[in-house]
């Protein structure tokens, strides 16, 4: 590894801690089985980041969709609606890739020395599907109709977020007496989830945003016209497939820069012997940082 | 540059000045105090207990 990808990728992980460190601070919530009941909480982080966390001081901003359509009267949740827009038209998948907390725990799952690493499951093509299937069944009509009777239950946060089960579950389990007393199969069956995708994510990179992640799903969409960028020059690659073989989820450089599998990693950067790929502004190319100035 | 190409390039503006849009409306309907209400209880459902 060249020292300008370790540069980047050792920048990634602090981002990705201090960002985790910053939008989960609430110290006393862990110390006491609490949760931080705060103005802050009206405004939402742009990662998964489950607001039953006792550190967590914004609201998810999945949960909070789920909150409004939860709602006894339809409405439009345009409040939710202006959080994606904002945040997927600046940075994209960027977020999933540099700040969703629940990225880090999956990267850091992957760092383990076990098992031999793949990039893909098998059935990729079709499994990549999977986070729309999610985003429509689970939090769209599953909030909406199904699960509950008209339902008034947020279904994906119910039956499957296992952001929630790691971040809000067990510290607020292990901290909490009484709520440690009411666990019981729906626990359960979240359990098993979590160390499912946990165990799943040694092994593979990150199957929860590849497959499941409907915050993905939704970023993804704003990834071929958001104003962080990776900029691929067709004119200068020289098609020695370095960043695909660099890149976590083994796009090629075509795809990189508007699919919406892309998280902005930036691994296929330093990786370019002919440095044809950059992080840019979708503004003017000109503006173009250097992520591979070590190298 | 083509006029197409361009509005491609720009579209990440009207995308944030849709979202500023949205969170006016949602602002203006309470949306933030729904969230709020959700947020600062403890969701049983995703801590897997309700």
């Amino acid at each position: 590894m060249g020292s300008g990808e370790k540069m980047g990728k050792n920048l990634r992980l602090k981002i990705q801690i201090l960002f985790t460190i910053f939008t989960n601070g609430y110290v006393y919530g862990f110390l006491n089985g609490k949760i931080y009941q705060g103005k802050l909480k009206y405004a939402c982080v742009p990662g998964l980041n489950c607001y039953s966390c006792p550190g967590a001081v914004g609201s998810c901003p999945l949960g909070a969709l789920q909150a409004l359509l939860n709602q006894r009267n339809f409405q439009v949740p345009f409040g939710v609606l202006g959080v994606f827009f904002l945040f997927g038209s600046i940075l994209g998948r960027f977020i999933c890739g540099w700040l969703c907390p629940f990225g880090l725990v999956q990267d850091l799952f992957h760092k383990i020395p076990l098992f031999r690493k793949r990039k893909r499951l098998p059935f990729h093509a079709v499994l990549k599907y999977g986070k729309y299937l999610t985003l429509v069944l689970l939090v769209c009509v599953g909030s909406l109709f199904l699960f509950g009777g008209f339902a008034k239950a947020p279904a994906f946060c119910k039956y499957l977020c296992p952001s929630g089960t790691f971040f809000g579950a067990i510290p607020l389990l292990t901290g909490n007496q009484m709520l440690r007393s009411q666990a019981g199969g729906l626990f359960l069956w979240k359990g098993v989830v979590l160390l499912g995708l946990l165990v799943l994510s040694v092994k593979i990179y990150r199957p929860f945003c590849q497959y499941l992640c409907p915050l993905g799903a939704i970023y993804g969409w704003f990834n071929r016209f958001s104003l962080v960028q990776i900029h691929w020059e067709e004119e200068r690659c020289i098609a020695c497939k370095a960043c695909e073989k660099a890149c976590p989820v083994g796009l090629s450089p075509k795809e990189i820069s508007h699919s919406p599998e892309c998280i902005r990693c930036g691994r296929c950067i330093p990786a370019c012997p002919v440095k044809c790929l950059h992080f840019s502004q979708a503004v003017d190319n000109s503006c173009k940082f250097e992520y591979n100035k070590g190298k | 540059m083509d006029f197409w190409k361009i509005c491609r390039k720009n579209l990440w503006v009207c995308g944030l000045a849709l979202g500023m849009m949205f969170l006016g409306l949602g602002a203006a309907q309470g949306d933030f105090g729904v969230i709020f209400k959700k947020a600062v209880m403890i969701c049983l459902e995703c801590i897997g207990i309700g």
